[in-house]
């Protein structure tokens, strides 16, 4: 196997943005979308959120209730595993941490498994959706979530490959051990770093 | 490897591999460029050749203009050139091959749902499986000479063939067949396709559960 493949010098000699991890290219004005199942059609009216398992106070929130909440906005960027990065977008919601809050973890919680109105689902450390680093997400640059990209509300984490920010989200299910989710169990990293480019198993 | 072209702006590759794929009918492989200075691009792209114990498989590379890799693939890879794979990769949108199954596919998307009829096809089991492919007009259809038979409809949405008896438009219900019995329905295309087709799919009777997507994004 040749060190480097012949014939191919990549996007000429265009200084990398230093927000980009390796492997992935931005993507510029365009949001991909990228799903396994239909889109769902969910009514704010019906909808709700919940935070569930090793918990003291187990937590339904209504669309309004969870509006209701202190306010919380992440601006930064996002990785896709498919090599495609979205720089400088902001998200409005509620911070994880005030939702965990509100339902108190058990010590024993160590692992959380989000799971969507879709079945779709994605696992995590409770470290890593705790600490100002995950949020619910409800608005895009100032905009209501678009159905297509997990509106009425998704989760972000950030931190990790965007697969992990479930949309259509319905609920945080707290656990002793870890759970993997959709993608987990079908090929891809159970952790997803996109910094250490953890893309599929093995990585 | 064997490149052939498919249209104007796609070109199937024959990969040799350094031992059997094992892929599954829906599966994609991660095709990995590395530049001289040690820049890398990857994208993934889904395998066409049906699932046959070979050590190669068959991508459709359909050329973005602003692309980075699709260029490369379509314009400077050469038979014999060696290029750094990985796969194969994706456990949700496979057609295990032995139940039926609805395929549906705009434009390129007819990459991967071509593993599936080519996988039954191989095993005499192409009644198990229903195509239909919406394109622009003949000129865009990939695999031409192999595609049309009794278990594929084409629907052309600009202009087809004068054989054509269907008015270019569309993809409508009607040109969708009943839910399979027991089976999935598979949507590959962009994601405006993926969509309405979805949609469409619903209103055939099909339940959402029974609908897998692979939702293509054009990102070079």
């Amino acid at each position: 196997m040749a060190r480097f493949t012949r014939g191919f010098s990549g996007r000429g000699a265009l200084p990398r943005d230093a927000r980009l991890p390796p492997g992935q290219y931005d993507v510029g004005k365009n949001w991909p979308v990228l799903t396994a199942e239909p889109t769902p059609r969910l009514d704010t009216e019906s909808w709700t959120f919940t935070v569930e398992g090793l918990v003291q106070m187990p937590t339904v929130w209504s669309w309004d209730d969870i509006r209701a909440l202190p306010g919380s906005v992440f601006a930064g960027d996002v990785h896709c595993v498919t090599s495609w990065s979205k720089l400088g977008i902001t998200f409005a919601g509620v911070s994880v941490d005030t939702l965990l809050e509100a339902a108190m973890p058990l010590t024993a919680a160590s692992h959380v498994l989000a799971y969507s109105y879709t079945g779709y689902s994605s696992n995590f450390p409770l470290a890593d959706v705790s600490g100002g680093r995950a949020w619910v997400v409800w608005d895009v640059d100032g905009q209501p979530l678009p159905r297509e990209h997990g509106g009425p509300a998704r989760l972000l984490v950030p931190h990790l490959y965007f697969w992990k920010s479930a949309k259509w989200i319905a609920g945080l299910r707290l656990l002793d051990h870890d759970e993997p989710g959709f993608w987990e169990v079908r090929g891809y990293h159970n952790y997803g770093d996109p910094w250490l480019e953890q893309r599929y198993d093995g990585d | 490897m064997g490149i052939r072209r498919e249209t104007a702006t796609a070109k199937t590759i024959r990969i040799g591999l350094p031992r059997p794929s094992g892929h599954l009918a829906g599966q994609y492989y991660v095709v990995r460029l590395t530049a001289p200075d040690g820049y890398t691009a990857s994208r993934q792209f889904s395998v066409a050749s049906a699932p046959d114990g070979s050590s190669e498989v068959e991508i459709t590379v359909e050329r973005l203009p602003d692309g980075e890799v699709s260029p490369f693939l379509t314009d400077e890879l050469r038979p014999g050139d060696q290029l750094e794979v990985r796969g194969p990769i994706g456990g949700w949108f496979v057609w295990p091959g032995d139940s039926p199954a609805v395929l549906v596919g705009g434009g390129s998307g007819v990459v991967p749902l071509m593993a599936m009829l080519r996988f039954a096809r191989r095993n005499g089991t192409a009644h198990l499986v229903r195509l239909v492919v919406s394109v622009r007009g003949p000129e865009a259809l990939y695999y031409a000479d192999e595609l049309p038979g009794p278990e594929t409809t084409i629907v052309y949405t600009r202009h087809g063939p004068a054989s054509e008896a269907r008015p270019p438009g569309r993809l409508t219900a009607r040109d969708l067949p009943a839910p399979p019995v027991g089976g999935l329905t598979y949507i590959c295309g962009p994601a405006s396709f993926a969509d309405a087709a979805s949609d469409l799919v619903v209103a055939t009777g099909t339940s959402v559960a029974d609908i897998r997507i692979e939702r293509f994004s054009p990102t070079g």
